[in-house]
């Protein structure tokens, strides 16, 4: 075996061990916050009004929240489609990252090609534009803090050398493919010979590790969210509310 | 009194009142502070008298059962991504520039602290924007938590909805526990507990109050309205908020009138003669001690029906009775019920029909305050509205975005309305200062017994020619008494 050899055995090891690392740390780490907002009760009904009457009425509102975004849209036009085209592009993208992990593909993911670097675009500029707003208002740039231009930089990592890869110095999408497999079924496969592509993979594992410690949970909070998710119901017969909380 | 910036910040309120932000002003607002409690007064409610000894633990102890015991701080300490979207949106700090004054800004106190104790950011301070409860921390608390109004309106604006109210509420708990909190806040709960009322009016005073209104009354129109206090057996309890039998006495007529005029037997209680609820800006418990002796009132007189009298953070605490004091099902539905929601109930029926003389609010061009507990935590939006258009011929509304839900606090909510503060109040109330003035309406109806505290003051301030008064008033202006 060359040296050569033994580094890359040496690489792919130390990434097989991040990657299940980081899958753990993610999953275990979301699973752990999300009961915690789950398990802790709300003492008092605390819906903003106007509000829906009725649990359905409140899940659809929950629902636009995730979806569309409508409170940013009343508080800032500008903030609302640059935060709205990032994660549309996002979910795209992450939605075409399926013909990494998924045989056969599914045929829709296939059919998105032809607009994926569209959306792996989309997301950069969202990205720049987002980070850009940070720092060009007095009042976004008084707030800011590490945390918060350290995950943009980040994902803007993240995006350009996912970019990069696939449509400049193109990784070998077969090797690729097979890495990937490789550890959803554990068996060890050598990692893609392609710094950048390794440098895409180590961001990502990065952000998944970071993500249930950081303000990422958002994705989770937003559901859970005490004013969005409570109907108001304060004058409905029967439906009293019980404080669940026995010394607050 | 501390200036600030006193540039308008309603662009163009004939299109929908769009805001421009002031200038960041960093500090400007960070000399004005509560005095803090006396002894006496948190000896009378159950708090610690000064700073505990080992503050720093009891706080943080404290902090962590609040997360286990409230979902809303529990998914607030995480979910903010400091957007921004919120900061241009808070009253305080439109009117006073400072940076600390965005909800987020605020918010942030907090979670730095939680940060620092409850994650893993706490391991690296600096890099995970975590730092230690301290001194300063503890004085920026102080300070900030008490520079909020509660009033929800950032919540409104928040892609999660993130309540900075509840953030606000948290932090004066846990301040609470280790014997900080404010003179004006300490001193009213401990006045409900003594008199029953946060006005401190004696059992005495409120009964010849009442009999001092009749008498008026009898005079001027010459009919047998009464203002009955603790009559057992009446079909209805009222329970306004003290400054109507004693500031706002307009409203308290109002309340006499309609019932006369209806034939119902209605009562208030010396007990509980405080729709208010100050434990509200202070913390849970005593939130539902007083809570709790409104429905005891009722049970004492055996009254059929409780209504709510004009008061904002009443009808905000009052929707929370039948969690914080027990079923109400020995009450007749619905409970808890509002004044406004009765007199629209009545409207529909019909009971006014042909004795509703409109033109005799002419005089008035009326536009309509939402207070901020009312419209944004008890769903009365519409009720007042209805009421205004049927006894009011001449009806204006404010700017859109400073209306409904999104209306702007008055300024002295969530136990600002103190002399201290004076600086924050009047800075807070611009927006709603310049969206009344925008109006040329010459009365400024609203249901809330702080708003109408504050919004004459605010008024005079600003130099905006208005009258204050309830929304009853006008009622009881229009209806033809038999
Ligand atoms: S709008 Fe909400 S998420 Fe954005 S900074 Fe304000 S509190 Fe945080
Ligand atoms: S609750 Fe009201 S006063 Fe408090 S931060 Fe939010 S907007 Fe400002």
């Amino acid at each position: 075996m060359s040296t050569s050899d033994i580094l890359w055995t040496l690489l792919s090891l130390f990434f097989i061990g991040l990657a299940y690392f980081a899958t753990f740390a993610f999953v275990a780490g979301l699973l752990w916050r999300l009961y915690g907002y789950l398990r802790t009760p709300m003492p008092l009904p605390h819906s903003l009004t106007p509000a829906p009457k009725t649990e359905g009425g409140a899940v659809l509102r929950v629902l636009g929240d995730v979806t569309l975004f409508p409170n940013l849209f009343k508080a800032d036009k500008w903030l609302w489609a640059g935060a709205w085209i990032f994660h549309a592009a996002l979910v795209s993208v992450l939605f075409r990252h399926l013909r990494y992990f998924t045989y056969p593909v599914p045929g829709i993911v296939l059919y998105m090609e032809p607009v994926a670097l569209f959306f792996g675009i989309l997301f950069g500029v969202a990205a720049l534009f987002l980070f850009w707003r940070r720092l060009g208002l007095p009042r976004t740039l008084y707030i800011s803090n590490i945390p918060d231009y350290f995950i943009l930089v980040l994902l803007g990592l993240v995006a350009a050398t996912g970019l990069m890869v696939s449509y400049w110095m193109h990784v070998n999408i077969v090797d690729v493919k097979s890495f990937i497999l490789g550890l959803m079924t554990f068996r060890l496969v050598e990692v893609p010979r392609h710094p950048l592509f390794l440098l895409h993979l180590f961001f990502i594992l990065v952000l998944m590790i970071y993500f249930p410690f950081s303000k990422l949970m958002h994705a989770g909070g937003i559901i859970f969210s005490p004013s969005r998710h409570q109907p108001f119901q304060v004058q409905v017969r029967g439906k009293r509310y019980k404080n669940p909380v026995e010394r607050y | 009194m501390a200036k600030f910036d006193e540039t308008p910040i309603i662009k163009d309120p004939a299109v929908k009142g769009e805001l421009r932000p002031p200038k960041i002003r960093e500090h400007a607002s960070a000399e004005v502070k509560c005095h803090p409690s006396k002894p006496k007064d948190t000896a009378a409610i159950n708090l610690p008298s000064e700073l505990v000894p080992d503050w720093q633990e009891r706080a943080i102890a404290r902090f962590g059962e609040l997360l286990d015991k409230n979902q809303a701080l529990r998914v607030y300490m995480d979910a903010c991504v400091r957007c921004g979207a919120c900061t241009d949106k808070c009253q305080f700090f439109l009117g006073t520039g400072d940076p600390q004054n965005f909800p987020v800004a605020r918010a942030e106190l907090m979670r730095k602290v939680y940060r620092r104790y409850f994650t893993p950011a706490g391991l690296v301070p600096g890099l995970g924007d975590a730092a230690d409860f301290d001194e300063e921390m503890l004085q920026k608390w102080y300070t900030y938590f008490y520079q909020c109004s509660e009033c929800r309106r950032c919540s409104v604006f928040c892609p999660y909805g993130i309540d900075t109210a509840e953030i606000t509420a948290a932090a004066r708990e846990i301040m609470a526990s280790i014997g900080i909190s404010t003179k004006y806040v300490t001193e009213v709960v401990a006045k409900v507990y003594e008199t029953g009322n946060n006005l401190g009016i004696p059992p005495l005073a409120w009964i010849d109050n009442s009999e001092f209104l009749a008498e008026d009354m009898e005079e001027i129109t010459g009919l047998p309205i009464q203002f009955p206090v603790d009559e057992e057996g009446a079909d209805i309890l009222l329970i306004p908020p003290s400054a109507d039998n004693f500031a706002n006495t307009d409203t308290m007529i109002g309340y006499g009138k309609l019932f006369h005029f209806l034939g119902v037997s209605w009562t208030t209680s010396t007990y509980c003669n405080e729709a208010g609820n100050f434990g509200l800006f202070l913390n849970f418990e005593n939130l539902q001690k007083v809570n709790q002796r409104m429905l005891e009132a009722g049970r004492q007189l055996g009254a059929k029906t409780i209504i709510w009298g004009e008061c904002g953070h009443a009808w905000r605490a009052g929707i929370l009775t039948p969690t914080l004091s027990g079923s109400m099902d020995d009450f007749d539905p619905p409970y808890p019920y509002h004044i406004s929601q009765y007199i629209v109930d009545m409207f529909r029926k019909g009971a006014f029909e042909g004795h509703i003389d409109k033109s005799a609010n002419d005089e008035f061009l009326v536009t309509y305050h939402d207070p901020c507990n009312s419209a944004r935590a008890g769903n009365l939006l519409d009720e007042p509205r209805e009421i205004i258009r049927n006894t009011c011929n001449r009806f204006v509304e404010m700017p859109r975005n400073t209306i409904r839900e999104n209306t702007f606090c008055c300024g002295a909510g969530g136990g600002l309305l103190t002399d201290e503060l004076m600086p924050i109040r009047m800075a807070g109330g611009k927006p709603r200062a310049e969206a009344v003035k925008y109006t040329q309406a010459n009365y400024l109806a609203t249901v809330c017994a702080i708003c109408k505290a504050q919004l004459p003051e605010l008024m005079k301030y600003w130099e905006v020619p208005v009258q204050v008064g309830g929304v009853i008033d006008l009622l009881a202006n229009s209806l033809k008494l038999k």
